[in-house]
């Protein structure tokens, strides 16, 4: 397992290559890769800053990934976070999810992205034409993460 | 009982500050809350959504404190 909390660019090819880089017993990796938008709600996005907590950030992010690690057969785990200042276009987050076959890697990157929005401390400033204004929270990604519940 | 509470993101606008130190009799994340909310600003501690941690661990705000436990307070998270 990996966490990797970063204020510089990342390539997600690479991140995804390196996933069975080292592992031949790897049979199935499944990726999430999101990405800074240059609209949301309504208003043009010319950029964005992510505040995070430090220390708390890494904890829950590795709570996150124990969580999925102890739910699914789970040959490597990656969870790679931006923070700081961010422009349209960069990626912002990737989850890599390694395992023999592939519904375990589609269920635990599903899984460790639903729980990372609702649990992981970052939240998101935009700057919009009309000036900076913080992302509000959504329900539908508290209803997403409630699928998980045991 | 001594605690240090910080704020983050529009709290932390909202507050002026991004932590202070409390001093007081608190059982109760709560009970802190409930103190800092009667300062300027803090309105913003009586929101419904709020989150908060004890100890860089998110918990509820009945949680119970201890003497020397870092409080955090924040708006709903909106990572990834």
């Amino acid at each position: 397992m990996a966490i990797r909390v970063q204020s510089t660019a990342f390539d997600p090819g690479a991140e995804v290559n390196a996933m069975h880089a080292a592992n031949v017993g790897v049979g199935a990796v499944v990726s999430f890769v999101g990405y800074v938008r240059d609209f949301n709600d309504g208003l043009d996005v010319a950029g964005m800053f992510l505040e995070h907590y430090p220390g708390m950030t890494e904890k829950a992010l590795g709570k996150i990934a124990i969580e999925a690690e102890e739910r699914w057969p789970l040959l490597k785990l990656e969870v790679l976070h931006r923070i700081g200042a961010l422009e349209p276009g960069e990626p912002i987050v990737f989850v890599g999810a390694a395992s023999a076959h592939r519904q375990a890697a589609f269920d635990a990157c599903a899984f460790v992205m639903d729980y990372l929005k609702t649990r992981a401390p970052f939240w998101k400033k935009e700057n919009t034409r009309e000036g900076a204004r913080w992302v509000e929270g959504r329900d539908s990604d508290h209803a997403a993460a409630d699928r998980w519940k045991q | 009982m001594n605690l240090t509470v910080k704020f983050f993101a529009r709290y932390r606008e909202a507050l002026g500050v991004d932590s202070v130190k409390v001093e007081g009799d608190f059982a109760t994340v709560d009970d802190v809350r409930a103190l800092l909310a009667k300062r300027d600003g803090a309105d913003v501690l009586s929101e419904q959504n709020l989150m908060c941690a004890r100890n860089e661990d998110l918990c509820q705000l009945d949680e119970p404190v201890s003497d020397g436990d870092e409080v955090a307070f924040f708006p709903t998270v909106t990572g990834g």
